[in-house]
């Protein structure tokens, strides 16, 4: 067996700046392209340093116009070059939907196969840092709604660190969304930690009662939820979904079959959101494996608040996951 | 000769109205010439041809809405239009065809609609059943083992469960609004009846019964109660026998395969006749332990449920003797014929006023005539007039009851 | 901004290919309308008759590695540019043979071959792409110009504003053609525009820029060569503001509430094919026997285009879903 590898410490945030620069190394048409990625250093500090390392045509400063180098970013990539555009957040990715939906994610279709948008983009998202309404939106279910385009949300800092590259060697466009509260994570990852699928759920805990499906930032609070739900002697499985187009319905499923009740966690909200689809696919492939309704653990269907009280009370948290998983289980 | 057709100017335009003619039969026309107007749901616009020749005649009238396609004038051309010199005729379109659909295919589903399969693991002897189905089970405690399944995939839904309910085999559909099958009910009471006629060898007797204190008692306790609670008369036979035949246990039990075997519960099948022409014998489970209220609420409820077609398997199977009363229909003496496997049917008629000699007076008082049905393999007369009159002591002491 | 270089070279041969060239998008045009009208062509179709000159002026003078990205107004660019006319009338059939395999239809013709990145449905929407290749090339430091075709009701949105902010402050090698034809669908210029000089909106971006005479094959072609120059040696974008018009309405279903038939007619005694031929005709350069021959050819390739469209298939349904990424299985 080799030696394990080292492992260090370092945060989410510094396992997403190890990748992009790791990418910017390893090959010369990656560049990165979005508002304060240079000079600025990142919104989220992501970038703080490339700069210096890459220079200002790699690290490139745009203004603020999502719409245009998005879909520069999106030309450049069909001329055969790799960029990273980075939309501060999805909050202001709505200024480029038009390119997203109208170019990146239906060119290759419509034009035959003739084109493709080998495009990434990187984008903040979730609440949770009381930035009011206009800044707090999780709209990945809605990018999970559209053929075309793939969409990621990494959780763990193997993910972080891991998703990237493989998302730039994909053909097609990639999303990948990255929870404003994970960034301050830290924790322990292999020295050597690289590429990862970006195609698959992993099961992060095992569990025979039930099955806690989640993705993103909430995969935390569902896993803090487990604990707490052990305690009552309810033993929870937890899914990450890592993918959130294509969704990994073969480890959803089998886990299900397993436990025959889920609850899912998506800090969406709730009608017409991500969680509404896995319901689906569940009672579609899984129905004679129930043994209850399924629960769903989401966003009031409020804009989010200030407040900070209310700002907890809108978003997903342990405790109401906790309840919900109960509820599920007939406990309540 | 061609014809000029109603173009279709826009995806969703379906028909026009011809306002305009600008030209009439005689003019000459040419590639690109208007001709004439048409009214649309978005204005007036004019209309070329693509032809040139000459207006031999003209199709349709002013203020005609016509739908696209419809031909509308008729051009004589004159000379080969040039797009035709080295082209085959297939090419030219001159000559409008007949508008041809495409051929659609006919097609698969899409991919999306192609449920993937699941290969989670699944124990082949486990029925896969539909909440629906499971919840009615639960309650009438089906075994699942006996349900075949008509649902996707074998499925067990609802509907095979209520088809299971009914013991017999359901062929036609003639289900009442109480959703029993009457007609598989009447079939089942038939073979059960024939049955018990031809393999139990019954023997009879009759006691009369002095019913008057408990008429009395009862007037007295339900003075006071609505009219939802009150204690019936029926109540009453039914714990004394649920009683006497927890003491006498020849009568409670089943003969099956050449011997008897007695019971150890007194679970009383109370015979209830259903609107249309069905019967049914369902257990009142315990009612010997049964305070009289709630025996009384449970025959009510069982009454309730049996006529709605609400009743459990396990009530029909459980019973270990029944009790029958035709009182309500008018007859004194009911002589009835044992539900096998069980071994023994109490039989109460109406209770009628009768002179009665009560310390060596006579006077009216309510009397009620109780049968006993029973199985000769098992008892004898001897044994049956002591339970009869056992019968008859304990309801003569309602209050103890 | 003139270069000795850049004048066009008016022989009578290269005069005649202009003409053809102008004559068959016209004619091209014309026979489209005439199948929509026949239900042949659904969906939406925006004819380019009287804006021939625009196209012809300036995509022959790009090279075949250059770019080109357009409008729905595209049959013109992509004839010229070429994309066969077989392939764009089976693409307008919807048939497999089509340059998009029947997926895009009249508004989305594209073509690899000849770097032609599409017909766009979204006004305005091609100006990033279009930023985006120029930004390739310009990092890889390749000599390759992008040119960017727009209407002037583009102008109004946002990603024309920061399209051209970006073009300029980073230096890309993008030729931005604006055909103004005076009205955006049904609106005119006047009444969506503070500013009609559109070629103004590009100097205050800093973009060297210039308007010239649309209906004017000669004054295109020659303001092309110096503006395609101008942005191979600088590798800075360059705005040409054609002033043209477009005398079919807007699209097939357009009652044209909008502006007179006067205007129109106005107009089309100034049409390019007309001005042209007129021109040649007084010069001497063409006879009769000419256009005889040219209309002859453009027909005779017309009528081949019928029947590769009219013989062309349809993508079996099954294969509905491939290519929607790459890797989509049939």
């Amino acid at each position: 067996m080799a030696a394990p590898a080292a492992m260090i410490e370092l945060t989410y945030r510094d396992a997403v700046r190890e990748a992009i620069r790791d990418a910017l190394r390893r090959d010369k048409n990656v560049f990165l392209m979005g508002e304060d990625v240079g000079r600025y250093g990142g919104c989220y500090a992501v970038s703080k340093g490339l700069l210096a390392e890459f220079g200002p045509e790699r690290i490139r400063d745009t203004p603020l116009s999502e719409s245009g180098f998005t879909g520069a970013g999106i030309g450049a990539s069909v001329a055969g070059m790799r960029p990273i555009v980075e939309l501060m957040t999805v909050n202001f990715s709505l200024l480029a939907l038009d390119q997203i939906l109208n170019t990146a994610a239906t060119v290759r279709h419509m034009s035959g196969n003739q084109f493709g948008v080998p495009l990434v983009i990187r984008m903040a998202t979730g609440a949770g840092r009381q930035l009011a309404a206009q800044h707090s939106h999780s709209l990945e279910g809605w990018y999970a709604h559209i053929p075309g385009i793939k969409v990621l949300a990494p959780a763990t800092l193997e993910d972080a660190r891991g998703m990237l590259w493989t998302a730039l060697q994909d053909p097609d466009p990639v999303l990948i969304f990255e929870n404003v509260m994970l960034y301050n994570m830290t924790g322990k990852l292999a020295a050597d930690a690289g590429a990862v699928d970006i195609d698959k759920a992993v099961v992060r805990r095992s569990g025979r009662d039930i099955s806690l499906i989640t993705y993103g930032g909430s995969l935390w609070k569902a896993l803090d939820a487990a604990i707490a739900l052990a305690g009552e002697g309810i033993d929870a499985e937890v899914i990450d979904l890592r993918s959130l187009r294509p969704i990994d319905d073969t480890t959803i499923m089998t886990s299900v079959s397993k436990t025959r009740r889920a609850v899912i966690v998506d800090e969406g909200w709730r009608s017409g959101s991500l969680s509404a689809e896995i319901c689906t696919r569940i009672i579609e492939q899984a129905f004679w494996e129930l043994d209850a309704p399924i629960g769903r653990v989401c966003s009031e269907e409020v804009p989010i608040p200030y407040a900070r009280h209310l700002e907890i009370a809108a978003i997903p948290q342990v405790p109401k996951i906790v309840v919900a998983a109960k509820i599920v289980l007939g406990r309540a | 000769m061609v014809e000029f057709r109603m173009p279709s100017l826009g995806a969703d335009m379906e028909a026009g109205t011809l306002v305009e003619w600008l030209v009439k039969p005689g003019d000459r026309v040419k590639r690109g010439d208007v001709v004439a107007v048409v009214e649309t749901q978005k204005g007036a616009i004019e209309i070329e041809v693509f032809e040139t020749g000459q207006i031999e005649q003209i199709l349709v009238g002013l203020n005609s809405k016509v739908s696209v396609g419809t031909p509308l004038a008729r051009i004589q051309t004159e000379v080969i239009d040039k797009a035709d010199v080295a082209v085959a005729p297939a090419a030219t379109v001159a000559e409008v065809p007949p508008r041809a659909l495409p051929a659609v295919p006919q097609p698969s589903p899409p991919a999306s609609m192609v449920l993937p399969v699941v290969t989670a693991p699944r124990v082949a002897s486990i029925a896969r059943m539909s909440p629906a189905a499971r919840r009615l089970a639960d309650m009438h405690r089906v075994d699942l083992a006996t349900v075949t399944g008509s649902g996707p995939g074998g499925a067990i839904i609802r509907a095979d469960v209520e088809r299971r309910l009914v013991a017999a085999p359901v062929s036609a559909e003639k289900k009442r609004s109480t959703g029993l099958n009457l007609d598989a009910m009447r079939t089942a009471i038939a073979a059960a009846m024939a049955r018990s006629k031809r393999e139990i060898p019954h023997y009879y007797l009759e006691h009369q019964i002095d019913v008057t204190p408990c008429e009395q008692w009862l007037t007295r306790i339900n003075a006071s109660r609505p009219p939802e609670n009150r204690m019936l008369m029926a109540a009453l036979a039914a714990k004394s026998v649920a009683l006497a035949a927890r003491r006498f246990t020849a009568f409670n039990g089943f003969y099956r395969d050449g011997k008897y075997e007695a019971a150890s519960a007194v679970h009383l099948g109370i015979a209830i006749a259903i609107r249309g022409g069905g019967l049914a014998a369902p257990a009142l489970h315990d009612a010997d332990r049964l305070p009289l209220d709630e025996l009384m609420a449970r025959m009510r409820d069982l009454v309730q449920r049996t006529r709605a077609g609400r009743i459990r398997s396990s009530e029909m199977a459980d019973s270990t003797i029944t009790v029958s009363s035709l009182g309500e229909r008018g007859v004194e003496t009911l002589y009835g014929v044992i539900y096998p496997p069980q071994v023994a049917l109490v039989g109460f008629g109406k209770v009628v006023l009768r002179p009665w000699l009560v310390d060596g007076a006579v006077g009216p008082r309510s009397v009620v005539t109780i049968t006993l049905a029973a199985d000769h393999r098992v008892s004898d007369g001897h044994a049956g007039a002591l339970f009869l009159a056992e019968i008859g002591k304990l309801l003569q002491e309602s209050e103890k009851l | 901004m003139t270069a000795v270089t850049d004048k066009p070279r008016l022989s009578r041969t290269h005069a005649l290919d202009l003409l053809k060239q102008m004559i068959r998008i016209r004619r091209f045009e014309d026979k489209c309308a005439e199948l929509y009208t026949q239900e042949k062509i659904r969906g939406f179709l925006h004819l380019y008759d009287g804006e021939e000159a625009v196209a012809v002026g300036v995509i022959p003078v790009l090279e075949k590695r250059d770019r080109v990205v357009a409008t729905y107004r595209e049959h013109g660019h992509a004839l010229v540019r070429g994309v066969p006319m077989t392939a764009a009338l089976a693409e307008m059939y919807g048939k497999q043979e089509g340059c998009s395999r029947g997926r895009g239809g009249s508004m989305h013709l594209f073509s690899r071959a000849t770097n032609f990145y599409g017909g766009n449905a979204i006004v305005g929407g091609g100006l990033p792409l279009s930023i985006g290749l120029a930004l390739a090339d310009h990092m890889r430091g390749d000599d390759i110009v992008t040119a960017c075709f727009f209407g002037e009701g583009a102008v109004a949105e946002g990603e024309f504003h920061e399209t051209l902010n970006l073009a300029a402050l980073w230096g890309l090698p993008v030729l931005f053609v604006c055909e103004n034809n005076l009205y955006a669908m049904g609106t005119a210029l006047a009444l969506s525009e503070s500013e009609t000089d559109i070629q103004r909106k590009a100097a205050c971006y800093r973009i060297s820029s210039e308007a010239v005479d649309g209906m004017d094959v000669v004054a295109i072609e020659a303001a092309a060569r110096r503006a395609i120059h101008a942005v191979r040696e600088s590798g800075k974008p360059y705005f040409l503001e054609c002033r043209t018009y477009r005398l079919r309405a807007h699209s097939m279903f357009d009652a044209q509430l909008y502006r007179d038939k006067a205007e129109v007619e106005a107009w089309r005694h100034k049409e390019p094919i007309v001005r042209f031929k007129g021109w040649l005709e007084a010069s001497h350069m063409i006879h009769p026997d000419d256009l005889a021959r040219i209309e002859a050819e453009v027909d005779a390739e017309i009528a081949e285009a019928v029947a590769f469209a009219e013989s062309g298939t349809w993508e079996p349904v099954e294969q509905l879903t491939r290519f929607t990424y790459a890797d989509s299985a049939a």
